[in-house]
């Protein structure tokens, strides 16, 4: 790859004057790839913590109907509404979005193929400016009149798109555009993303010797970009039906409100392998480092997530199937659903098989990772049953549907960012967290976690429906509220444990032990400068000399092989 | 516990037949994944003096590790494709000839039923309409038509695995059969504002006697209501 001009003179946008920035442009409105990263990421932790206590409240009334919560007060059936609503919102684009995605990938993607900075600096931290309005709006959201949108993430009109029906005349189109300013703003920090990896690789580094998880961050933005549009021209619609009275998407007008769910899933359902995408990276980074192997059939690997990519565009009727479409179309979308557990399938084969023979230890960012590996395992079969057309007659709507789901969002977005914010926690902050702590947040989560949400397959094939919030108004759910209260405490159980998290992640930045360059012993091409890494990233720019995996190869004496290391 | 609410149509065996089906196979498959992922942990965890090996996954000997269960997989897909298939044909695609016909419309965030009266025919002045009580006769093959009177609404049987989205602006015909009388939850599952959790309506499995006895009151009611104005 040739090296390019802003390579050579790092200096150009502003990088030369480390030495001058005071505290409000290094933190507040900086250029540089890794700390624009860090407040995608703070950002992410902190609305993570805002999408938890929502999960809280609602979990309380579900478990205690009627009763005050600890901490919140009554929760009416409209603010039942809106909890669940901002809950899913908040977890898909405000944490897995951000963390995932923008947080890991300007983290990531600069260092890792070994260049100083992404191409377009400004455009990137306009990206998180935007980000961080659309944040504030979806705060005020809460405190207009009429209070906050409760008409589901999915948003179908015409509830959301006529104020008498959803009766939040302020908080629907509030929401929904905070919601596309987000989207605004990630197509930002997308373009750098593709354009970076595409033009400023290290000197040597073939398409073939990018590390997964940058190509994986990568096909997961092209997927972003290529579903995101009709969802946008949706959202402009729904938006001028809520505000200025057209009907596209009310039949009282002429409009047709499943063309809205059209447009909403056919971004919707590629979405989830967006997020899903650039974990799968990081887990395959972390078990090739922790069991000291290559990574199995790498190649094989980085075609089937562009299989993944393609079909998962074709897959989106699936969430219609008795949306009052043609019900022929069914059997066509059912197959290509199924389809998906192909490629899929193969990728979890590839990291399974790369353990066998393996030298395995249990460091903290290794346990996430093979406990994403574990608990997705779940998320992906019971995908299956939703998939055959006949039996998501039954579970449409049911909590089986949220139980799937959450196995497949927590382990790849909470699973996944804690293996990816442990493994890379001494490159960002230049110190080691605790594993003893790290072992207690790894345990407490994983066990509370399943506590939660296998009870949620059992309540629904009771038949027990989503989105209700006291279910003694349903005679035949009545029963059965021992599960749902033990669901609820194990909740509990999983927010405390995320406590000696928060700790380590603090008082490691300070109290931590000192990391070095490279602790984990990997290859790839962070680990080559200092931690953290000074802006401009690298002391003299690196030269890769072969793929990232290269571990225990026989005949040398040390079990790893840096990318840029001349043999 | 028995996992399934009490299985009260013709198809609702299907679908629970289905979802076995689907569980037999994806199991087999979850649970020997988790095996081998739990074995190959401990196997192969880090012991003194022993290296990893270097396997790249890149010979096609290799490569038959992931290809030979995946060819397995495939096989389990289709199956689970073909029985789906079948199974959606006779409760979506197909419409059997019909005995009985009710009206059902949503709204928010109330069941409306409108049932035929003694002539068996909707659209005449003998309708009986109630609200969030749906009656109809064991071992007869109704129709449904479904429709909205302002957002989505899903019309939710779970004891007849039976779920139909309610889009205003159109009529949706469906059918069932009911194989047992009794009384049971109706739910709406779709999102449709604030009661939404309130939706709930219940449904009346009847004999014929016991539909026909309902009925009379049903007139009589309506018969004094009349007389009262
Ligand atoms: C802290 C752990 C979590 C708990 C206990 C939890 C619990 C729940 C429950 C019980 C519901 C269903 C509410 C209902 O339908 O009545 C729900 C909805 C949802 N959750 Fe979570 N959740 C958690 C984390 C997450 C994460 C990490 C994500 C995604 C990244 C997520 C995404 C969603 C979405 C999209 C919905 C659907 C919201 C809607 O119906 O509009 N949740 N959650
Ligand atoms: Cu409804
Ligand atoms: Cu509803």
């Amino acid at each position: 790859m040739s090296k390019t001009d802003h390579q050579v003179h790092p200096s150009d946008h502003g990088h030369g004057h480390d030495h001058e920035m005071n505290f409000w442009s290094k933190y507040i409105f900086p250029l540089d790839h890794k700390m624009i990263g860090l407040q995608y990421l703070w950002t992410g932790l902190f609305m993570a913590l805002v999408g938890g206590f929502f999960a809280y409240v609602f979990r309380m009334q579900l478990a205690f109907p009627g009763e005050s919560v600890p901490g919140f007060g009554h929760v009416s059936p409209a603010s039942y509404n809106a909890l669940i609503t901002n809950h899913g919102t908040i977890m898909i684009f405000w944490v897995a979005m951000p963390m995932l995605v923008a947080a890991f990938g300007n983290i990531l993607i600069p260092l890792m193929i070994g260049c100083d900075d992404m191409v377009f600096p400004r455009l990137n931290r306009l990206s998180y400016q935007i980000f961080f309005i659309s944040t504030v709006l979806l705060f005020v959201g809460f405190f207009v009149p009429g209070g906050a949108f409760g008409g589901a993430w999915t948003s179908y009109p015409p509830l959301s798109a006529r104020a008498e029906y959803n009766l939040t005349p302020w908080g629907a189109s509030i929401w929904l555009l905070a919601v596309a300013l987000e989207i605004v703003a990630f197509l930002l920090g997308g373009i750098n993303f593709i354009t970076t990896t595409m033009n400023s690789r290290a000197p040597g580094m073939k398409m073939m010797d990018i590390p997964i998880v940058v190509w994986m961050i990568n096909i997961a933005v092209v997927l972003f970009m290529f579903s995101v549009g009709p969802l946008v021209a949706g959202a402009v619609m729904l938006l001028f039906d809520q505000t200025i009275g057209t009907s596209f998407f009310v039949p009282s007008g002429g409009g047709d409100p499943v063309l809205w769910q059209h447009l909403f899933w056919f971004f919707g359902h590629p979405e989830v392998y967006v997020i899903l995408l650039p974990e799968m990276g990081i887990v395959a980074e972390i078990i090739t480092v922790f069991s000291r192997k290559k990574l199995f059939g790498y190649k094989m690997i980085v075609y089937t997530t562009f299989m993944v990519g393609i079909l998962s565009m074709i897959v989106w009727a699936h969430h219609q199937f008795i949306a009052g479409i043609d019900p022929r179309m069914a059997s066509i979308f059912s197959f290509t659903t199924i389809l998906i557990s192909i490629p899929i399938a193969v990728i979890f084969f590839a990291y399974i098989a790369t353990l066998y023979g393996g030298s395995i230890e249990f460091k903290v960012p290794m346990l996430w990772a093979l406990g994403m590996i574990a608990e997705f395992l779940l998320g992906g079969v019971t995908g299956i049953y939703l998939g055959a057309s006949a039996l998501d007659v039954y579970f449409h709507d049911n909590t089986f549907v949220v139980a799937h789901f959450h196995y497949t969002l927590i382990p790849v977005v909470f699973f996944g960012g804690f293996a990816g914010i442990t493994y890379w926690y001494p490159k960002m902050f230049g110190k080691m967290m605790s594993e003893t702590l790290g072992k207690l947040h790894f345990w407490g989560t994983t066990i509370f976690f399943n506590g939660i949400f296998i009870p949620l397959f059992f309540l629904g094939l009771a038949g027990q429906h989503r989105r209700i919030y006291d279910y003694r108004n349903f005679p035949d759910l009545a029963g059965m509220q021992d599960l749902r209260i033990f669901a609820t405490m194990c909740l509990i159980g999983l927010l405390i444990s995320q406590i000696p998290f928060i700790i380590n992640f603090v008082r490691s930045i300070k109290n931590g032990e000192d990391a070095g360059k490279n602790p984990w012993k990997a290859n790839t091409l962070e680990w080559i400068t200092a931690s953290p890494p000074p802006h401009g990233n690298f002391a003299e720019m690196p030269t890769v000399y072969r793929g990232p995996y290269e571990y225990s190869v026989p005949g040398r004496k040390e079990d790893f092989w840096p990318q840029n290391q001349p043999s | 516990m028995n996992i399934f609410p009490v299985s009260a149509s013709t198809f609702s065996g299907d679908i629970d037949g289905l979802f076995w089906l689907v569980t037999t196979l994806v199991g087999f498959w979850f649970i020997l994944s988790e095996l081998l992922l739990f074995y190959l942990i401990f196997r192969f965890r880090r012991k003194k003096g022993v290296k990893a090996q270097y396997i790249a996954g890149e010979s096609r000997k290799e490569m038959a590790w992931i290809f030979v269960p995946l060819f397995f997989v495939i096989l389990c897909d289709i199956s689970i494709d073909l029985r789906t298939h079948s199974v959606w044909q006779k409760i979506k695609e197909t419409l059997p000839q019909a005995t009985e016909k009710v009206r059902v419309i949503g709204q928010q965030w109330t069941w409306v039923f409108v049932h035929p009266g003694p002539d068996g025919v909707l659209d005449t002045s003998d309708d009986i309409e109630t609200v969030n009580e749906l009656h109809v006769k064991v071992n007869t093959t109704t129709h449904y038509e479904l429709q909205s009177r302002d957002v989505l609404h899903n019309f939710s049987v779970p004891v007849f695995r039976l779920k139909q989205d309610a889009i205003p602006g159109r009529a949706i015909t469906g059918w069932f059969e009911a194989t047992q009388t009794g009384e049971y939850d109706i739910q709406c599952a779709e999102m449709c504002g604030i009661g939404h959790g309130l939706m709930g309506a219940r449904i009346f499995i009847d004999t014929q006697e016991q539909y026909e006895t309902w009925m009379a009151q049903e007139i009589q009611k309506q018969q004094n209501y009349v007389a009262s104005k």
